[in-house]
């Protein structure tokens, strides 16, 4: 069993973005998503300062098994990167939704993103 | 889903907690707790995996080794009773059908152990090339369990499990025995660099023997380990893998394991004379393997380049969790590897090749 926050929102792509109330937001993978790749080795990052869309490539995660790409949940610019991970990627595995966090992003000034997903619908999916 | 196979241990696998996934038309587990940590407990401990997927062929008669010698490239007449040797099958082209260990088990008795994506394709093969022979060839698949017990404490775990001679066996040795009632067969075998061993059963007597063998092993650290540790164990330790580092196109000498190819062994043997004369004239591309820096793993397909041409291609590549870094193998030109200054592309980034005689954790 994975564990889906119910206050994060969540992409069919397994990214989740936390809203911290100041404008900007946190994205890292799920729980679904770490396990599904087992021992992470590798979390590419982008420079802060770049700009994406919804659905653009930010990074790539890599595990034992395999390189799986990661998708920006919505129109933002990166703030900050975790550049804890380039020494302890593993973090993503051990905690996901904390210590594994992956990006802080700039939200978009015109509000929420209707292709996200809720903790239920996310949950259905997984 | 449906359409695949499972072994006798599937419930004993996800009973401990088993991530499965489809391997060569069987449903196996590829990790139970994570490949990192299974993988290290086999260098550090030991490992126990369940390969019973692999194909076994028996093969008896007074042609037998005849036949054998014909099939394989390594001298299966050196072979003493209780004896395995390791061996590429050829194509007539000297193309690699399966790599093999063919045991003595009887005066004119043997036992062929084969990779389980290739049973069938094998199993064809070895009958037509044995049917001027007087032998007889049995696909035994279904008969036997394999459980591989590998690591440093293997040996000791043999010792708690009371296995008559277990300590004792020479590498590639093979013997019979019994474990808590239920009959093995233990052959000094493996293919993660470690000491260990591979133990035959019946093939409903698995998930026991394999509790029995878990219950005596944990207290020194024995761990389940999955086909993800078996992959990164194997090519740390630089064994090739068949569809990898050998296969139809990839002949012995290129993939590496030249030595097992006895071109003056008594039987002429199918795919000498192309073998002999590529060795003669020069092999034109290589297998080799390499680690490279940083994090960023080389994947099957990734090309090797020599400034701006490409020299080979990746046929393997994973973490090593013993050093820490990407690892892997390439088949690369033979020119270019005498030029040096080799860079693997990975989306466009150029990593320097480090390349290596195996094993590539020492």
């Amino acid at each position: 069993m994975s564990n889906i926050p119910a206050d994060l929102k969540y992409t069919k792509d397994h990214e989740w973005i936390r809203d911290n109330g100041d404008g900007t937001g946190t994205v890292g993978i799920t729980d679904y998503a770490q396990q599904s790749l087992g021992d992470i080795t590798y979390v590419e990052l982008p420079s802060p300062g770049s700009a994406y869309q919804a659905g653009d490539t930010f990074g790539v995660v890599e595990s034992v098994k395999a390189a799986s790409d990661l998708f920006m949940p919505m129109d933002a610019e990166v703030l900050e990167v975790n550049a804890a991970l380039d020494e302890a990627p593993e973090a993503v595995n051990q905690d996901p939704y904390g210590e594994g966090w992956i990006l802080k992003v700039k939200l978009p000034e015109s509000g929420s993103n209707a292709d996200l997903l809720d903790a239920g619908q996310y949950g259905e999916l997984v | 889903m449906s359409d695949l196979q499972e072994t006798s241990l599937h419930a004993f696998h996800a009973e401990h907690g088993a991530r499965f996934v489809p391997f060569g038309g069987w449903d196996m587990p590829v990790q139970y707790t994570g490949i990192i940590e299974e993988h290290l407990a086999v260098r550090q401990a030991a490992g126990l995996f369940d390969v019973s997927h692999m194909g076994e062929v028996t093969v008896e008669g007074p042609g037998a080794q005849r036949f054998l010698d014909t099939l394989v490239t390594n001298d299966v007449s050196k072979l003493s009773l209780s004896q395995g040797l390791y061996t590429p099958m050829c194509y007539g082209d000297g193309g690699v059908v399966d790599d093999l260990i063919i045991y003595r088990v009887g005066e004119t008795a043997y036992l062929l152990v084969i990779n389980a994506s290739n049973i069938e394709k094998d199993y064809r093969w070895m009958e037509e090339v044995a049917e001027p022979f007087d032998c007889e060839l049995k696909n035994v698949s279904s008969d036997y369990a394999l459980l591989a017990l590998q690591g440093p404490k293997a040996e000791a775990i043999l010792d708690l499990l009371k296995v008559e001679g277990g300590g004792d066996l020479g590498r590639f040795f093979t013997l019979e025995s019994k474990i808590q009632g239920i009959r093995v067969r233990v052959a000094r075998t493996g293919y993660t660099g470690e000491a260990g061993v591979e133990i035959f059963c019946h093939w409903n007597d698995g998930p026991v023997l394999a509790q029995a063998i878990l219950t005596a092993g944990a207290p020194v650290g024995l761990k389940l380990a999955g086909l993800g540790a078996r992959d990164s164990l194997r090519l740390e330790a630089g064994y090739p893998l068949y569809g990898h580092e050998i296969s139809e196109r990839i002949n012995p000498l290129r993939g590496g394991i030249g030595w097992t190819v006895k071109f003056k062994k008594a039987v002429d043997f199918l795919g000498k004379a192309p073998l002999q004369e590529e060795k003669t004239e020069g092999i034109p591309e290589k297998v080799v393997y390499f680690s490279l820096e940083g994090r960023r793993i080389g994947r099957q397909g990734s090309e090797v380049m020599s400034q701006d041409q490409v020299v080979g291609r990746v046929l393997s590549g994973t973490h090593s969790p013993v050093i820490g870094k990407p690892i892997g193998s390439a088949l690369i030109q033979a020119g270019a590897l005498e030029s040096g200054d080799l860079t693997l592309d990975l989306r466009g980034n150029r990593l320097p090749l480090q390349i290596k005689k195996p094993p590539l954790h020492l």
